[in-house]
């Protein structure tokens, strides 16, 4: 009603208003949006070439819940960052340097194996940091980490069952898994190893502690593995990176898929 | 008020949210169309505000694409009724469960061949591996004999099922808490 009553004036501030410092938590969000962005777009992949139609469906449901979690983070992001940029902006407008998912989840889908360690891996991080996320300061990130935390244990669930028919099924499924957890395992630390910026995140009491974290997704490794009748592997070579934005090669080519519709036409809208 | 605009017609002088409420009954989800927004249990206010009518929703799941079809459907029926001043909010906590679903639309689900949500099975099922799945009614024979198929369905807020009586596959709307 009062702006009804107020008769339209010229704004009169001569000084233009600063831009708000930056929000020390817009980059961990971003982060978090990354992550869950990028490998929903790895799931969505296989969309219409799963190993069978139940599968398939599973594949597509996950890469749905993750892209809607990944969207309400980039819209709190551009709510932090307070420039004018839209969950949009940051999704299909920044280059893959910019990006900051960590490396496990850009890495390409291969066979079914494959893709279901890349899942299980992230799945049991993912659980236990939303766990904690929920329960953390910031209200608008519990929220998004109570609503998502519902559908990770759906996709923890699956993955781990996968992992356990996989790893203690048929040989040619057993070797499978092996192998593909001698190419993805070097990617697991990441996760849990915290960068400069989660370190002083963690100090204001906005992230969690990493440490315990890790302990508790290597207890649920640890039991998932055992039903599979898979040793943990015990190999020391982390290749970490894609949190400080530096990523394998496969993620440029992701993003030119990803973000081709933009760069191509851009400011499109349907 | 009155003297700031003529305009104000006597119906939207005497807007309250009662009124609001059940024009949203008339609008259905897109993706299970017998179900209103209402028995579905996404619909967590109406605030009144001057001329403004404000609508919070939250979504079941976080990636539902019909969050937005269900928003312009909204904003259609309201407007219909002359309402142009509506601004629908997205709330995402607390966070949306099965047992916001309304008795009648468990009723209409069951009618409309899909199984409503079995109360109070969502966690333990969830941690557990190959546990014991929910006994979910056919809702076509009404055999408890059925078994689950795949834990995602058709949609993000359904499983598959199948009757081992009468063979029928369905829908069974999981139970979310």
């Amino acid at each position: 009603m009062l702006r009804l009553m107020t008769p339209t004036q010229p704004e009169v501030s001569a000084v233009p208003t600063p831009p708000p410092a930056s929000n020390p938590l817009f980059p961990f969000v971003l982060q978090l949006a990354d992550t869950s962005l990028i490998l929903a777009h790895r799931l969505s992949e296989w969309c219409g070439h799963g190993p069978v139609l139940e599968q398939d469906l599973a594949l597509a449901n996950i890469a749905l819940d993750l892209l809607g979690e990944a969207r309400s983070y980039y819209q709190y992001a551009a709510e932090l960052e307070g420039q004018g940029r839209t969950e949009d902006d940051l999704a299909y407008l920044r280059s893959a340097v910019e990006y900051r998912n960590p490396l496990l989840v850009e890495q390409p889908n291969g066979d079914f194996a494959h893709t279901i360690v890349r899942q299980f891996l992230f799945d049991v991080f993912h659980y236990e940091l939303l766990i904690e996320l929920k329960a953390g300061p910031d209200t608008q990130l519990a929220a998004i980490a109570e609503k998502s935390l519902k559908e990770a244990a759906y996709h923890r669930k699956w993955s781990a069952e996968w992992m356990i028919r996989l790893g203690d099924g048929t040989p040619e499924s057993r070797q499978r898994i092996e192998k593909a957890l001698r190419t993805l395992w070097r990617y697991a630390a990441e996760l849990t190893s915290p960068t400069p910026l989660e370190l002083d995140l963690h100090t204001l009491g906005l992230v969690p502690d990493y440490a315990e974290l890790q302990a508790r997704a290597a207890a649920y490794i640890t039991h998932v593995f055992a039903e599979a009748t898979l040793p943990v592997p015990t190999e020391a070579f982390r290749q970490p990176g894609g949190k400080l934005g530096r990523h394998s090669e496969h993620l440029g080519y992701l993003l030119a898929e990803l973000q081709y519709m933009q760069r191509t036409y851009p400011g499109l809208t349907w | 008020m009155n003297m700031v605009t003529n305009e104000l017609t006597a119906n939207s002088s005497q807007l309250t949210a009662q009124k609001i409420w059940p024009l949203l009954e008339e609008v259905s989800d897109p993706e299970v169309p017998v179900l209103s927004i209402l028995d579905l249990g996404i619909v967590r206010g109406v605030a009144i505000e001057g001329e403004q009518i404000t609508v919070t929703i939250t979504p079941t799941y976080s990636g539902c694409p019909a969050m937005s079809a269900i928003a312009t459907d909204i904003r259609l029926r309201l407007l219909a009724e002359g309402y142009n001043r509506v601004v629908i909010k997205n709330q995402l906590s607390p966070a949306w469960t099965t047992d916001w679903m309304s008795a009648a639309g468990r009723a209409k689900l069951e009618e409309y061949g899909i199984a409503p949500p079995v109360d109070g099975t969502a966690t333990g099922h969830m941690l557990n591996l190959f546990g014991k799945e929910t006994a979910v009614r056919c809702p076509l024979c009404k055999s408890e004999h059925t078994h689950l198929v795949s834990q995602f369905g058709s949609t993000a807020c359904k499983a598959l099922y199948q009757c081992d009586d009468c063979r029928e596959p369905f829908d069974y709307f999981k139970c979310h808490a």
